[in-house]
């Protein structure tokens, strides 16, 4: 019974973790490319890492908290202009490799030792660098507050404070989201994912409109890229091909295009993976597998449980199986 | 209906279809013949797949308030042409740089310029289009379908979109619009259904009904009546003919014969990339040229009765085919020069 309380706690605690707030918001931003505009973009782990890197260096260099913040949107920024310009006009395949290897070159050139002095190479940015003006910020008084079993400091790295930021940004982005999907804008982006070249026809501007989606979710990805680094650390590998999958896994389990979908998706995710990881930790003995390979083991299981999903029920949680049986 | 109104007071349109028959009769029965009200006039728009012309247009008027049709066998380049002039597609034969003077493709609708005007601005300015193999947006329902139609909607710009306020009343008034033109349609009833759940002949209708969404000033249907059952024929028939009766020039791509006998008030006839005949729909069908596009020019002789293959015979059949072959190389000629 002890065993249970305990897992059941260790499995809240994990579901309200920064990290998990950053990944809703990276799959919010997803949901944007992927469930309303249909661009495939393969890449999003490349947005959080420049939000990233782009606030973490501005405020090394002494900026104040708002304009790096400021700095992280626009690297968001320009980096969705420089994807998107050349490629929306095209199909829609060659924003998937556009994405996907321009992920990687920023990861790459992140980690190189020629910008050490810039990005600290592939040691990455320590935390202490950067999350200082961010603690400044809070309101709250010193010392740690303890409700039901979650049990933090008030103001620490990994804390009340920024577990109040990062999920009253995911609330505030999923108001955004719930009122740009019932708006016209929303049903012009739902309209070029099921075919551009009707939406054309109509005489809307389905470039314009794919970009500024890209923008959008680029932009909510930077955000994110801010909240999952400021209780640890920047590390370029930290940010690599494996969390855009991860994103992917985290918004088809909840349901793409829908507007909660990314944040259930990326609580069961984390959920799901630790409480594979205890039980096989707890009720596999050590000589079949080790912890380590119990956390692998997390990973396969969470990659069968994807193709599960995906052939049973594909339309995700909250998804609508009806909307997506038209799927061609 | 309130639209009705709105386009029913457009000046020099002819609201009267007898008045429009006659001063069509007056029109010049030949390929490229001028009208006395031209919404769209179209020159030199020539498009090649490789080796092969798939449309080479020296001059094409269409008149202002008429259904006209546009027919010929496969592969005549009537789809390409479709695609060129709604800015789907370019032509080879469109304005460069260092050349933008005669012999360029050029085309005007509605006094505009839409040399190389992309597919979106084409639509903007009042040319839509339908599509052969019919674009209905699956995923959306029917009603939506039907507002993505609509122009002017303030809530299509991302930051107006976030405060609903700002496009309610215009939201209000298009859905009140596309709700009417869904009840013309006999789709009302299925405003909530996904349009992946249609039937083929209702996507149709609803593609019609989304493109009329924003009162074009012609509307280019592209093979309206393939796969639409006989008695839904009859009743498109029948709003294609209201809708030029309220104001919207039609165009349309077609096969079937006699549906364009029923409707058009004026035929082109396209093939091998070409314009070969126009004219009203009753007289059009006996041109040789159209006969010979369809048939083949020598389409009544038997090759295999030797009793008809006299000398005098074959001399004909062979003076017809090197006339043919010199017309054929002096045009080829001539476009070698332009080129």
């Amino acid at each position: 019974m002890d065993y249970l309380v305990q897992l059941f706690q260790s499995l809240t605690v994990q579901a309200l973790a920064p990290s998990t707030a950053a990944f809703a918001i990276a799959a919010i931003g997803l949901n944007v490319h992927f469930g309303f505009a249909g661009l495939l973009n393969i890449g999003q782990a490349a947005f959080l890492l420049l939000g990233a890197y782009g606030f973490a260096i501005s405020i090394d260099r002494g900026l104040p908290l708002f304009a790096a913040v400021l700095v992280a949107l626009l690297c968001a920024l320009l980096f969705a202009f420089i994807l998107g310009l050349p490629t929306l006009k095209l199909r829609g395949d060659y924003l998937a490799i556009v994405t996907i290897s321009a992920a990687e070159i920023i990861r790459m050139v992140g980690r190189s030792s020629i910008l050490t002095d810039l990005t600290g190479g592939s040691n990455g940015i320590t935390g202490n660098t950067y999350n200082g003006p961010f603690q400044a910020l809070s309101p709250l008084p010193d010392g740690s507050t303890q409700i039901l079993w979650f049990d933090y400091d008030n103001n620490g790295v990994n804390g009340w404070w920024i577990r109040i930021v990062g999920w009253g940004l995911v609330g505030v982005f999923l108001l955004l989201i719930w009122a740009l999907a019932r708006s016209p804008w929303g049903r012009l982006l739902k309209g070029i994912r099921e075919d551009e070249d009707a939406v054309r026809s109509l005489g809307k501007n389905v470039y314009s409109y794919k970009l500024q989606a890209l923008v959008l979710g680029g932009l909510i990805g930077a955000v994110a890229g801010i909240i999952y680094v400021l209780p640890s650390s920047v590390q370029p590998d930290g940010l690599g091909r494996s969390t855009t999958f991860f994103i992917y896994t985290a918004l088809l389990l909840g349901g793409a295009a829908t507007v909660f979908g990314p944040v259930l998706g990326a609580i069961l995710f984390f959920v799901m993976r630790l409480l594979i990881q205890s039980l096989a930790q707890s009720f596999i003995p050590d000589s079949i597998m080790s912890t380590q390979q119990t956390v692998q083991f997390s990973y396969v299981l969470v990659g069968v449980a994807l193709m599960c999903l995906i052939i049973f029920r594909p339309q995700g949680i909250l998804g609508n199986k009806k909307e997506l049986s038209f799927s061609v | 209906m309130s639209e009705t109104t709105a386009t029913g007071t457009q000046p020099g349109y002819d609201y009267d279809r007898v008045e429009l028959r006659k001063k069509l009769a007056t029109v010049d029965k030949a390929p490229g013949s001028s009208k006395p009200d031209s919404i769209l006039t179209v020159d030199n728009v020539v498009r090649r797949f490789g080796g092969m012309t798939a449309v080479d247009v020296q001059h094409v008027e269409v008149q202002r308030g008429a259904i006209t049709a546009l027919i010929g066998p496969n592969g005549a380049g009537k789809t390409t042409f479709f695609n060129l002039l709604t800015g789907f597609d370019k032509p080879n034969s469109a304005p460069t740089l260092t050349n933008r003077g005669a012999g360029t493709a050029r085309w005007v609708f509605n006094g505009r310029a839409m040399g190389a005007v992309g597919a979106a601005k084409v639509a903007k300015s009042g040319m839509v289009r339908t599509f052969q193999l019919t674009k209905a947006l699956s995923r959306l329902t029917v009603m939506q379908n039907m507002l993505l139609g609509a122009r002017d909607q303030p809530g299509e710009n991302f930051f107006v979109a976030i405060v609903k306020p700002l496009w309610k009343a215009r939201e209000a008034e298009i859905e009140a619009k596309a709700a009417d033109l869904l009840k013309r349609f006999k789709l009302y009833e299925k405003k909530d259904d996904y349009a992946g759940s249609l039937s083929g002949g209702q996507r149709k209708l609803l593609e019609m009904a989304r493109a009329l969404m924003s009162d074009p000033a012609m509307i280019m249907l592209d093979e309206p009546m393939a796969g639409v059952n006989p008695a839904l024929t009859q009743s498109l028939l029948g709003h294609i003919q209201s809708l030029r009766d309220e104001g919207t020039t039609v165009l349309f791509v077609e096969h079937d014969m006699h549906m364009v006998r029923h409707i058009s008030d004026w035929v082109i006839v396209m093939a091998e990339g070409r314009i070969v005949a126009e004219g009203p729909a009753d007289t059009v069908m006996d041109d040789q040229a159209v006969i010979d596009a369809y048939l083949g020019a020598h389409h009544d002789t038997d090759l295999g009765d030797d009793s008809l293959l006299t000398d005098e015979s074959i001399e004909e059949l062979e003076a017809e085919v090197k006339e043919e072959d010199a017309a054929r190389v002096e045009t080829e000629h001539n476009e070698e020069g332009k080129a």
